[in-house]
């Protein structure tokens, strides 16, 4: 029992706020018409196409970081491949506009790859308006988090087996048959669902790249019927659907998962055998430059902004560290809710896995945990504001509701980064930790922690990015008073001041740079990835 | 807590001749009633406005005005910052009646006829000669503090013969780009679809098609807008025509123009309004006589680059600006009872 | 000094059914034998609690031990492989023992230390598991269970990896402690010789039942049981090995 009750608790919480948002949303208008929203031919439209974007954004992202992820844990000592993971960090914390204008500049119309084609003589390309230009975007945004995410399932590999592999001749093709594409088969339906669903929820992007229109997706439709009609019937019905494919879209991609076991070894981590031929090197140089490239050049186009803005007059305004700091106090706040709600949500799911042998709770725990990313953040927001108004002065609650919902739309981050960590030891350490009597805290703090400290790093850093970044709560819940980094952006930029505005987007990415370092330096130790 | 309290209630205990206890019972009770009152008494009113975010931003006319009314009035202003316009509306619909809101400021006017129907507006009690704007005003809910054309805004440097009208935008060359903003999403979007339904009618549709051509790409919101247009991606982008004034003042940039139509430019008024159930109207009004009165205008030209409602001095900038030959606007009830079926119409011309 | 009695307990695994009855008194060792899938490692997590029996009784000292969680039941149990936490060092992991907080007093890391120095690795209190050998790390896991002063101690294959002369010390090592400390033990093993070198009494376990428990020599000795032959094949594990 004592097992559950963090997780039972988290749970309560989270259903407490969404639930509340969406009780409270619907207490406040009509009754709910499903069936109208098929009839509907325009909505018809964007629920297919959010569909087929969101699966070919996943599927060009995942395919495109296996092989980054692959040459990455092949190559694992080169000069400066801690760094690049840390950057790989960035591109999905960045405010959306920011990342846009950073795409814009480098493979835009007038971008730099035209510029350098028009160099060249060569005819400019025009791919970044339209779908194509939507499917860059999310790989953009994507591909760095699934190379991250994919990469821990390398390091699991016991030391043993690649001795055997060694002894048994295997290349480097057979390794990836035998060994590697089972493992990845185990973690790649998690790390897909959390793509999908991010790129299923795109909104700004999909707006602005997608060229007219034709490219919108559901959330568009939430919004306009939110902020424009005023019609919460039709948005909470539009979130539900949401939700609902969203679920079974992560059921089915579960369903093709396969658990492998492992076990774990004791020795010191060995090296693959096939690490010597000059053609996988070149491969494996390859791939890393590639992603390198694609993700850095957008970042540097930020960079350059950001010192092209004069950069001195912005950066002595006292008002711009002000907001530095109370983004630095957001995402600190938002990290840790995140982490607690989440590890409760993980012991909860170890308990219901090991001890109760109800693996199918379990599974349906981490579904609905992971869901929460498709709650649109607009309705969740304006729920928020309806449940809490009946209780109490939202305007006073300020900075701390806006790191509540950041921690809420964090915490699946956490379920899928921390949760695989901490699978692993559950399946090693289970028996001891039982006989000995290690239960709860104690387990937590000294088992499970130290094994999942990378793990955790990971998580913390990018829910506390994310939630420096963020401009949907601060949007919903910001005052004058309580100016975030993002928040004072988007106010520059609404105030034509776009040089000073490429500043502060500097800074910003300069900050979530840094809150990367430090919480994956601290927290995860050793800076593996 | 002044003196006078303090001794009284010391002569007072005294007199009962009370216990120790009691005495520093009864002046515990009479410290925290005098606290009370006495705090009262010196707090000045507090006028509550919420408007929209960037209104009260650094460089937005938020401050200012806050310091000149504070002075004026012995009371005490609070901004209360939402999104934008349509966040505004919305917020005041959530908080019903409830609202701490005394002042609404920042709708416009394609979203008035739905505020005055949420019932939660007071008449302002002005009279519409307060303001100049190129049409009668009568509203009796709202009083307008600024108003802007929208325009087609190019990049000279890049556009040697922009269009002279709307028909020359919609049909001229589609390698010449333009970046406009969604009408679901962005106030201008929604701008741009009224303007081509004002000159075009029932051929709006048609109309869209051709132009569809042109388009780059259309944006969530301005900023995203702008922002593209400045970094160059297209020549043209939709905004306003004092957009360039702030590049022409601020940044002694003169490459950015407004394109100026024939048929006229569909106009933006702000507007504001007092909330029904606010506690302190006498307040409000003298906020919104306050607002049409210079003291408030003189702020809006450099800060919020809009156009004032009555006549102040303009910066110079301004004189370089486009000057619209026709203001078009739909009355608020037209453009509030057909906007979803003429977004619909959008939506189906710019889809195929 | 515990006397362990377990009463028909049944259980099913798969397809075979088990079901034990046996008695250990106070002090003895016990050797259980018999070939793979038997039922040998079932046997000892019905006894600690990791598996549920499906019915009967399993009792130390008369006191029924149903219900009661494994870290709550007087035993400690060593298993085949992950004994030990592989981020902690030694000194830690036998601490786990007395405290699962391993909040230690100065006198509970004197024990550790003790405890360490009677199974022969008095310097190896910083080591971590990976630097240790699997003789090593047996023993670290032995020193562990000696600080719990449980009165029952459960081995499942203890001395599987190591070689024979490590095998008879480390068997050696069980025998004088279980001697010193008044431990009952129970160990499982594939080769009759430990059972021999070691063992009071020895069990053979087949197909999920004991069918024949008695004085290891006895037992050895004893050519009436074909499954005992079966296993143990002609040559028996004699006196002078």
């Amino acid at each position: 029992m004592a097992g559950l009750w963090p997780g039972a608790a988290a749970l309560a919480a989270l259903l407490l706020l969404i639930g509340g948002a969406f009780v409270a949303l619907l207490s406040s208008t009509g009754e709910l018409d499903p069936a109208g929203l098929l009839a509907d031919r325009y909505l018809r439209h964007v629920v297919l196409f959010t569909l087929g974007q969101a699966g070919a954004s996943t599927l060009l992202s995942v395919a495109a970081a296996l092989p980054v992820a692959r040459a990455l844990a092949r190559r694992s000592a080169f000069p400066g491949r801690t760094m690049l993971l840390r950057l790989f960090g960035l591109p999905l914390v960045m405010p959306t506009l920011v990342a846009i204008l950073g795409l814009a500049t480098v493979f835009g119309e007038t971008g730099w790859l035209n510029r350098l084609g028009q160099a060249a003589a060569m005819q400019p390309l025009h791919f970044l308006y339209g779908l194509s230009g939507i499917l860059i975007a999310h790989v953009f945004f994507n591909l760095p988090l699934a190379v991250r995410l994919l990469l821990p399932a390398w390091q699991s590999v016991p030391t043993e087996t690649w001795r055997l592999a060694a002894q048994l001749g295997m290349r480097s093709r057979h390794l990836f048959r035998v060994i590697e594409w089972p493992l990845l088969r185990q973690v790649l339906p998690g790390i897909a669902g959390v793509i999908f669903m991010l790129c299923f929820t795109s909104f700004a992007v999909v707006l602005t790249l997608g060229g007219g229109p034709r490219a919108a997706t559901l959330e568009v439709a939430i919004y306009q019927a939110l902020r424009l009609d005023f019609d919460i019937a039709r948005a909470v019905e539009l979130s539900l659907m949401q939700v609902a494919l969203c679920g079974l879209v992560l059921v089915l991609l579960r369903a093709w998962r396969r658990e492998v076991p492992l076990s774990a070894s004791f020795d010191r981590p060995a090296a693959r055998p096939d690490l010597g031929p000059w053609l996988g090197r070149a491969g494996d140089g390859a791939a890393i430059l590639g992603a390198a490239v694609f993700i850095g050049l957008p970042l540097a186009a930020v960079v350059s902004a950001a010192v092209a803005g004069s950069p001195g007059t912005v950066l002595i305004e006292e008002r711009l560290w002000r907001a530095a700091l109370r983004s630095i106090a957001v995402a600190g706040g938002a990290a840790a809710v995140a982490m607690a709600l989440g590890i409760g949500i993980l012991s909860a799911q170890r308990e219901l896995r090991a001890r109760r042998g109800r693996p199918r709770a379990a599974a349906m725990l981490e579904v609905s945990g992971s869901l929460i990313m498709v709650v649109p953040p607009l309705v969740l927001g304006v729920g928020l504001f309806v449940l809490l108004s009946r209780v109490a002065d939202v305007l006073a609650l300020g900075l701390g509701l806006v790191v509540a919902v950041n921690a809420v739309m964090g915490l699946p981050y956490v379920l899928r980064i921390v949760g695989p960590s901490m699978e692993r030891t559950v399946g090693r350490y289970e028996r001891l930790c039982l006989g000995l009597g290690i239960r709860g805290w104690n387990r937590l703090r000294l088992v499970e922690w130290p094994a999942s400290r990378p793990a955790v790093g990971l998580a913390a850093a990018l829910v506390a990015a994310l939630a420096a970044g963020d401009l949907g709560a601060i949007a919903l819940f910001g005052t004058e008073d309580n100016e975030t980094l993002a928040l004072l952006l988007y106010r520059l930029i609404a105030a034509y001041r776009m040089e000073a505005a490429a500043v502060v987007a500097g800074v910003l990415l300069a900050l979530s740079l840094g809150l990367f370092v430090v919480i994956e330096r601290g927290v995860g130790r050793r800076g593996q990835a | 807590m002044g003196p006078i309290f303090q001794s009284g209630t010391e002569s007072a205990a005294a007199q009962h001749g009370g216990g120790y206890a009691l005495r520093y019972i009864t002046l515990a009770a009479l410290a925290f009633l005098g606290a009370m009152t006495g705090a009262a008494s010196a707090e000045p009113p507090v006028l509550t406005v919420y408007t929209y975010d960037s209104f009260v931003s650094e460089w937005g006319p938020g401050p200012a005005i806050k310091a000149d009314f504070e002075k004026e009035c012995a009371c005490r202003l609070d901004f209360v910052a939402v999104e934008d316009g349509v966040a505004l509306l919305n917020r005041l619909r959530l908080e019903g009646s409830t609202s701490k809101a005394d002042i609404i400021l920042g709708l416009d006017t394609s979203l008035t006829a739905e505020a005055a129907a949420t019932g939660l507006f007071a008449p302002h009690g002005l009279p519409g000669s307060s303001v100049k704007l190129p049409m009668t005003w009568a509203d009796p809910l709202f009083m307008p503090f600024d108003f802007g054309y929208f325009a087609v805004v190019y990049d000279s440097t890049k556009v040697s013969h922009p269009p002279r009208s709307l028909k020359e935008l919609v049909e001229g060359d589609p390698a010449e780009k333009i970046l406009i903003e969604d009408p679901r999403t962005s106030t201008p979007g929604l701008g741009l679809l009224l303007w081509v339904r004002q000159v075009y009618g029932d051929g709006a549709a048609d109309a869209w098609r051709k132009l569809k051509g042109r388009v780059l790409t259309v944006t969530k919101g301005w900023s995203e807008a702008y922002g593209l247009f400045t970094k160059g991606e297209a020549p043209m982008v939709l905004s306003y025509t004092t957009s360039p004034a702030y590049h022409i003042a601020v940044e002694n940039e003169t490459r950015y123009a407004a394109a100026g139509f024939s048929e006229g430019h569909y106009m933006q008024i702000e507007v504001a309004g007092m909330t029904a159930s606010s506690r302190q109207p006498e307040l409000a009004r003298r906020f919104l006589a306050f607002m049409v009165s210079p003291a408030f205008q003189q702020h809006i030209p450099t800060t919020n680059w809009m156009y004032p409602v009555i006549g102040v001095a303009l910066p110079e900038a301004f004189g370089q600006l486009v000057q619209p030959s026709k203001p078009l606007l739909f009355a608020p009830e037209t453009a509030a009872a057909n906007r979803k079926s003429w977004v619909e119409e959008w939506l189906d011309a710019m889809s195929r | 000094m515990a006397k362990l009695e377990l009463e028909a307990v049944a259980f099913r695994y798969e397809d075979m059914a088990m079901s034990f009855t046996l008695a250990v008194e106070a002090g003895e060792c016990l050797a259980i034998i018999g070939p793979s899938g038997g039922g040998k490692t079932t046997l000892l997590n019905l006894i600690a609690g990791f598996e549920k029996p499906l019915s009967g009784r399993v009792s130390i000292d008369g006191r029924n031990l149903a219900g009661l969680a494994p870290a709550e039941r007087p035993i400690t149990m060593l298993f085949q492989e992950h004994n030990l936490f592989a981020h902690l060092d030694a000194a830690a992991n036998v601490g786990l023992g007395i405290d699962p907080g391993l909040r230690l007093t100065a006198s509970d890391r004197e024990r550790v230390g003790l405890a360490l120095a009677q199974v022969g690795l008095a310097e190896f209190e910083k080591r971590l598991p990976s630097q240790l050998s699997g003789g090593q790390r047996q023993r670290v896991a032995l020193a562990r269970s000696l600080v719990r002063r449980r009165p029952l101690l459960l081995l499942d294959e203890p001395v599987a990896a190591l070689g024979p002369a490590q095998r008879r010390d480390m068997l050696a090592l069980v025998n004088r402690l279980r001697v010193a400390e008044g431990l009952t033990t129970l160990f499982v093993s594939h080769q009759p010789d430990d059972a021999w070198q070691a063992a009071t009494r020895t069990a053979f376990v087949h197909d999920g039942r004991i069918l024949r428990i008695d004085e290891t020599r006895r037992l050895f000795a004893d050519r009436s049981l074909p499954e005992l032959n079966d296993y143990l094949g002609s040559a028996r594990p004699r006196d002078d090995n």
